[in-house]
This record gives structure tokens, C-alpha cells and sequence, in this order.
């Protein structure tokens, strides 16, 4: 049974606020949640006030901002800066997405900044990933072949087939698709959620791969696969503008044609 | 994976609720709502079989405010449910994945719910029946 109200010791504290320095000429306040695992404690939600005429037009600059000139202990994953490598994966006024490419002028009032919904927190805005990334290796993303491979040239693949794994190659299991998913939520251990489906996807519709009715046997399970009710939030959410609904639908389709 | 002290980040409380979200939990609380007009329908069944007494005394329960006020919610609900089924069989079908045109047929389907389920109560309290 799904639990819908968050364990005593994770329930969010009102926190501390930090109030803008003297001058400040365009003040906008963040409201972000921090959990530190050495002193314990609950977690608890803390005001920045921020002056966005010394500060770059992403959160992740505001973010950046507030860990050298205010709080040093801020902790959050960052590397790429450009939305390619997902590091940055939060949520965001309400949904989930990459702090570098989210613009604060796209946020309406105060701006809430919560680590990516339903995870274990490791510190701040840092979830620990160990099960997702666990689940995608339990989907085998890596080309499986029985026939000998060509003696003299790679596998080789026409355009439109290419074409039919770009979407889903363009992927950057920044994991906010699957912690936006509520089906996930509820049954994160058997569920393997968008994020990962999509990627079983990519090699199902991969035109060299060999081990489709394979791939197809592991994914036809009530859990596994069919725990997605098409809510869409994760299409609704990805950075990349990519559509993992579309792709569990293409998979349940799959399923369903091999059987007619 | 998950250390027992670590905590649970919050998920139902925070998250934007969207059309996608929310058209989704409508559609479930519906169709449990529904559930349970189907008992009732039921018991309407049995009372219409048992003889006038128990017919009258069940058309009287339901002919009260609260009883109308539950009847409407289940109408709505099922022509809330009913359209939304819709859009999921066109997903299932392969159909509808765009965020625009999900977007669209979630309203379709709102607003067709509405507009059914006025027509309906337009008939049934116009008509002999009522």
C-alpha cells in the first residue's frame, strides 16, 4: 500500500532566512530545502534572498551564488552547466528539471527548490540514485546479438532505423522523469519506472539488437512494466524534451501485437 | 539501497499539480466512487425486485438532498470516467503522447463530462420518468 504522508523523520521544518545584503536593487527570495546528515534533525526548508542584478539567470547560477557568498555548505550535484549531463536534476516550483537550463524569470514568485521528489536524501539537494541507476543496469542497455557479427565492418543500421532510437538516445537519465512519475513513487523497488523504460525501449526499437523477445519477456510484468497508468507526468517534465509515456506505450503495444 | 536514517525527499505535497497528474487522480477516484454506486445501483435492483415498500423507502433516500447531491456525483463521475477512458484507449492504441495534444484531450474530456452529464439531468427530470 502506498504511503502518501512523508516518515516523522523526514516531515520539512520551517528553517532559517538570509536576508538580502544592504543595496540589493532586484530581490528574489529561494526557498530551499536542506538536510544535513551530520547534525541530524529534521529536514528544513531555508530563505535566501537574492539579488538577481548580481546574479546569472539560472537557479543553478543563484544556487552557485548562494554556496560562495552565503552558506558554503549548500550541497548539490553540478558539472555541465548546459543540460547535458544531468547532474542538476531537482525539483524545481513545483517540477522537475535541470537547474542550468531553468530560468528564475520562468518562476513566478518565490522559488522552491526541493531535491527530486520521493528519493532518499544524501545531503541538501543530493538524492542518493544507487536503486535507479541499479534498475537501469537490470535492463541490459547494451547491444545483444547471436549472429557473428560482419568480419570486415560494424553492424551497420539504415537512416530510418537510426532514426527510430534517437529520441530515446537522447536520454540523460537525469532521473527526473521517474521521480515525477507518482506510480513511482508508491512502488519504486518493482516499478522500473520512465526513465529506465524508455531506455528498454531504446534497445527494443534498436533494428541490430537480437534479444527483443528477450527484452520483451523481462518487461511483460505487472509491476515492472505495467505500474505506468499513463499519467504523463514524465513526458510533462523532461529537460530534454523527450516522451517516455510515448515510449511504454510503444512497449506495451509491442507486447500486445506478439501475442495477436 | 536506502540507509534508515537517510530521509524520504517530499513528493505528493510539492509537486505542481498539472493536467497530467490531475485529470489521472480524477480518473481513479472516479472510477472508486463508481464502485460504490454500483452497490447502490444494486441494492435499487434488489428493492425494484423486493416489492413497493422497499422500493419506496429506497426512492425516498435517494429523492432527499443528500441522495440527489450523490446521484449528480455519481452521473459526473461516470461520464468523467467514461471520456477519460476514452483518452485511455486512444493511448493504448498509440495515440495521444504529445504534451499539447494530451493537454487538449484532457480538457476535451473535462468539458465533455460536464456538458453529458448536464444533458443527462436535463433529460431525466424533462422526461415522463421523472
Amino acid at each position: 500500500m502506498a504511503e502518501f504522508r512523508l516518515p516523522a523523520n523526514s516531515r520539512v521544518q520551517p528553517g532559517r532566512e538570509h536576508k538580502a545584503p544592504a543595496g540589493a536593487t532586484r530581490v528574489r527570495k529561494f526557498r530551499i530545502y536542506r538536510y544535513d546528515p551530520a547534525t541530524g534533525g529534521n529536514p528544513r526548508l531555508d530563505s535566501y534572498e537574492v539579488d538577481m542584478d548580481r546574479c546569472g539567470p539560472m537557479v543553478l547560477d543563484v544556487l552557485i551564488k548562494i554556496k560562495n557568498e552565503v552558506d558554503p555548505t549548500l550541497t548539490f550535484r553540478r558539472s555541465c552547466r548546459e543540460g547535458i549531463c544531468g547532474s542538476c536534476a531537482m525539483n524545481i516550483d513545483g517540477t522537475n528539471t535541470l537547474a542550468c537550463i531553468k530560468a528564475t524569470a520562468d518562476v513566478r514568485g518565490d522559488v522552491r527548490i526541493h531535491p527530486l521528489p520521493h528519493m532518499p536524501v544524501v545531503k541538501d539537494l543530493v538524492p542518493d540514485l544507487t536503486h535507479f541507476y541499479a534498475q537501469y543496469a537490470s535492463i541490459k542497455p547494451w547491444l545483444q546479438t547471436k549472429s557473428p557479427p560482419p568480419p570486415d565492418r560494424e553492424r551497420l543500421q539504415s537512416k530510418a532505423d537510426r532514426e527510430k532510437i534517437d529520441m530515446p538516445s537522447n536520454c540523460i537519465l537525469c532521473a527526473c522523469c521517474s521521480t515525477a512519475c507518482p506510480s513511482y513513487w508508491w512502488n519504486p523497488e518493482r516499478y522500473l519506472g520512465p526513465a529506465v523504460l524508455l531506455a528498454a525501449y531504446r534497445w527494443v526499437a534498436d533494428s541490430r539488437d537480437e534479444a527483443t523477445g528477450e527484452r520483451l519477456d523481462e518487461l511483460e510484468d505487472p509491476f515492472r512494466l505495467y505500474r505506468c497508468h499513463t499519467i504523463m507526468n514524465c513526458t510533462y517534465t523532461c529537460p530534454k524534451g523527450l516522451n517516455p509515456a510515448w515510449a511504454i506505450g510503444e512497449i506495451k503495444k509491442k507486447i500486445a501485437e506478439r501475442k495477436l | 539501497m536506502a540507509q534508515a536514517n537517510r530521509p524520504l525527499s517530499p513528493h505528493l505535497g510539492i509537486y505542481r499539480w498539472q493536467v497530467s497528474n490531475t485529470l489521472s487522480i480524477l480518473h481513479r477516484m472516479s472510477g472508486l466512487f463508481l464502485t460504490i454506486g454500483a452497490l447502490v445501483l444494486t441494492a435499487w435492483l434488489v428493492a425494484a425486485a423486493s416489492g413497493p415498500a422497499a422500493y419506496g423507502m429506497l426512492a425516498g433516500l435517494l429523492k432527499s438532498p443528500p441522495g440527489a447531491l450523490l446521484l449528480f456525483g455519481w452521473s459526473l463521475a461516470f461520464f468523467y470516467h467514461l471520456c477519460n477512458g476514452i483518452r485511455h484507449l486512444a493511448w493504448d492504441a498509440g495515440h495521444g503522447f504529445t504534451i499539447p495534444g494530451s493537454r487538449a484531450t484532457g480538457w476535451t474530456a473535462v468539458i465533455a463530462a460536464g456538458v453529458l452529464t448536464l444533458l443527462f439531468w436535463i433529460v431525466a427530470l424533462t422526461g415522463n420518468g421523472g
